[in-house]
């Protein structure tokens, strides 16, 4: 009765859809649309931008010098997004198994760290994993404490401790881009889990079946539209991350933003640049699409 | 006598400081329609889910079949179980759904195929083999739970709130088929419920849980007519009680003096010291009710009880015709309350009473019951 009288009320429901919409527009759209009209200009002189219509920034883009950088970025975040999914999905697991007393800490604890400037974050993680950071000075102690013991029951002393690389390398680059992304692959696993009826779990062990065997028949399957969604939600930001490939990633591992980053500004190659993140839209909308596509073939089913 | 198909000796099950169940122990015969009854909240379920083997006891044993189940987990046990949501997977062709426990067990696809079939026909399905959950009824989707379960041929099937979910109507016919189909496969069944009438239709026998106790463990009858205390009196069934004296205490013979009621006479003794205090419980369809002085009105003494006992006067002050009966609210000269039915037997039966009429009442020597708890 409400929703209908609500989607019959269409003065009051446009009055309130206005004033975002036009937002969206202004400060989205209309801006986009500069860039996409951008992407096929070409730069005459050092501020102004001919749209000329050139296909030339697109066919510069899929040259192999960028196509592998951009190949590299997705697969980055398809590492990123199934280390996201592999550590994620017991996390969530852990939370909705949690008692009612404990639910809501967890999960703040999971949303805790958007409370936090990613910059911040980002330069905490580095603090962690530099050269003299915790985990290499905690390593260091390990390793220097299992040397001790060698030399008390008489044998050789192990070698000098040397830092790991932790950072500036791809290593660096995947790790930090987990940390990041992990709450958003976690959120919507728990809320798939959450709804998800515990006496069908109940009804696969009292048929026999073990708790992987249910995990993988049961649990999984029908969390399946929350793994399709924290895959989505993890794996679009993580292609189009930019802070923390730069801040924690060494020479060889730029991502696909930092190349656009430097076209817009160091190159002030403004139709290349836009090129190059149309590129990355249109990949984007073709994996949105795909999922689009599998639900409703999963409809008709 | 056989062994037990289910023995739960002196179990108790602990939330935090709360025991939800408290040293029950309960034998189970092997072929039995076995009912726990009780309130929501009385610790039925904590006792089917501890058999299930989804709850560990606190304290105690369960063996079912002989066997110790304290360190088997659910999917190793014996027993199958029917959810009150019917957990029919819902990603899953109602073939592939009672086909799930004997995938898992191994069995073949040819014997796996013939006994889905049948399991489908046993609970009236088939031809429904590649219906989707979300496509089937409440009803057939239970059918599916119960063929799931059936399938595997368990000892015992534990069925929660079975008929719960279910309209009235289906309800009714459903518990007539959970009895033939519980003759059919010759399984023991135990079912928890809160509904005393889908108790008493279905059980051979059923357990009265109060507050994590078996307040009577008896037949459906026995419970009804020989109810053990005030709150299985209560619970199942409808009563008048009254709080008396016991006068009189002889083997063939016993009387009360209830201050609301008058003077019960009982024509068997009661185990009780004389001038104890007790409850005596009427049910409402033991009485018979007269209109007193209106017209050929008859004003009937019991015929098996001295003068003056097993007998009253009141005023109807409230009245609910449902058709097979009228419920009638009358206020005893006393002051007191009691609540008595009366069959419509004829279609007119109705219309001899009305509003404030003023009526008597009596009752044979064997109908009331007493309780000493």
């Amino acid at each position: 009765m409400a929703e209908q009288d609500w989607k019959q009320q269409k003065r009051p429901f446009a009055a309130v859809a206005t004033v975002p919409l036009f937002w969206t527009l202004i400060f989205f759209l209309i801006p986009m649309g500069f860039v996409w009209f951008y992407s096929f200009g070409r730069n005459v002189g050092l501020t102004e931008i001919d749209i000329v219509g050139t296909l030339d920034n697109y066919k510069r883009a899929t040259e192999w010098l960028y196509l592998g950088i951009f190949l590299k970025s997705l697969a980055v975040a398809a590492l990123v997004t199934l280390i996201c999914l592999i550590v994620g999905f017991p996390v969530a697991m852990a939370i909705t198994f949690a008692s009612e007393k404990w639910r809501p800490w967890l999960l703040l604890g999971i949303m805790l760290p958007f409370w936090t400037n990613l910059l911040i974050r980002t330069y905490a993680l580095m603090i962690v994993m530099g050269q003299q950071g915790y985990a290499n000075s905690g390593l260091g102690a390990l390793w220097n404490g299992a040397s001790w013991l060698k030399t008390l029951v008489g044998l050789q002393p192990l070698s000098t401790w040397e830092p790991l690389p932790l950072l500036y390398n791809n290593f660096a680059v995947v790790v930090g881009l987990v940390y990041v992304h992990l709450p958003f692959m976690v959120l919507p696993l728990y809320s798939a889990l959450d709804r998800l009826d515990k006496s069908l779990i109940e009804a696969s062990l009292d048929l026999g079946a073990g708790h992987l065997k249910t995990l993988f028949k049961v649990v999984v399957p029908l969390a399946a539209p929350g793994i399709i969604a924290g895959v989505m939600i993890t794996l679009i930001p993580a292609l189009g991350a930019y802070l923390t490939p730069d801040l924690m990633g060494g020479t060889d591992s730029q991502m696909i933003a930092n190349v656009i980053e430097r076209q817009f500004k160091r190159a002030n190659d403004w139709p290349f640049g836009a090129a190059l993140s149309f590129l990355l839209i249109y990949v984007m909308f073709a994996l949105i699409a795909m999922q689009g596509l599998r639900k409703k073939t999963g409809e008709v089913r | 006598m056989t062994e037990p198909i289910i023995q739960i000796r002196n179990v108790t099950k602990r939330f935090g400081k709360v025991a939800a169940v408290d040293n029950v122990s309960l034998d189970i015969m092997a072929g039995e329609f076995f009912v726990l009854l009780g309130p929501s909240g009385c610790g039925k379920t904590t006792l089917l889910r501890m058999i299930a083997g989804f709850e560990v006891p606190t304290e105690g044993q369960i063996l079912i079949d002989g066997q110790d189940m304290s360190r088997v987990p659910p999917n190793k046990r014996p027993v199958n179980m029917v959810f009150q949501s019917y957990a029919v997977f819902p990603h899953m062709s109602v073939a592939d759904n009672v086909a799930y426990g004997l995938k898992i067990a191994g069995v073949g696809r040819g014997e796996r195929e013939d006994r889905v079939r049948e399991a489908l026909d046993l609970v009236k399905l088939g031809g429904f083999e590649d219906r989707m959950p979300d496509q089937m009824s409440g009803g057939q989707r239970q059918r599916v739970a119960l063929a799931r379960s059936l399938v595997m041929r368990p000892k015992v099937l534990l069925l929660d709130e079975p008929l719960s979910a279910l309209d009235a109507k289906l309800r009714a016919q459903m518990q007539f088929e959970l009895a033939d189909l519980q003759d059919e496969v010759g399984i023991t069944f135990v079912t928890v419920t809160h509904d005393q009438d889908e108790a008493l239709s279905m059980a051979s026998r059923i357990a009265v849980i109060n507050k994590g106790e078996v307040a009577q463990l008896a037949t459906p009858s026995d419970l009804y007519e020989y109810p053990a205390n005030r709150f299985v009196a209560d619970f199942v069934g409808s009563v008048n009680i009254f709080e008396g004296k016991l006068i009189i205490d002889e083997p063939d013979k016993a009387a009360v003096d209830c201050p609301g009621l008058g003077k019960v006479y009982l024509n068997h003794g009661v185990t009780g010291p004389h001038g104890a205090d007790v409850w005596v419980a009427l049910r409402p369809e033991k009485m018979y009710l007269h209109v007193q002085g209106k017209g050929k009105a008859v004003e009937a003494a019991a015929k098996d009880a001295p003068e003056g006992h097993n007998f009253a006067r009141g005023q109807i002050k409230g009245m609910s015709y449902l058709g097979d009966i009228t419920l009638f609210e009358i206020k005893l000269d006393s002051g007191a309350m009691i609540r008595v039915s009366r069959p419509n037997l004829s279609r007119h039966d109705q219309e001899d009473f009305t509003w404030d009429d003023k009526v008597s009442m009596h009752w044979r020597a064997d109908s009331p019951v007493v309780l000493l708890g």
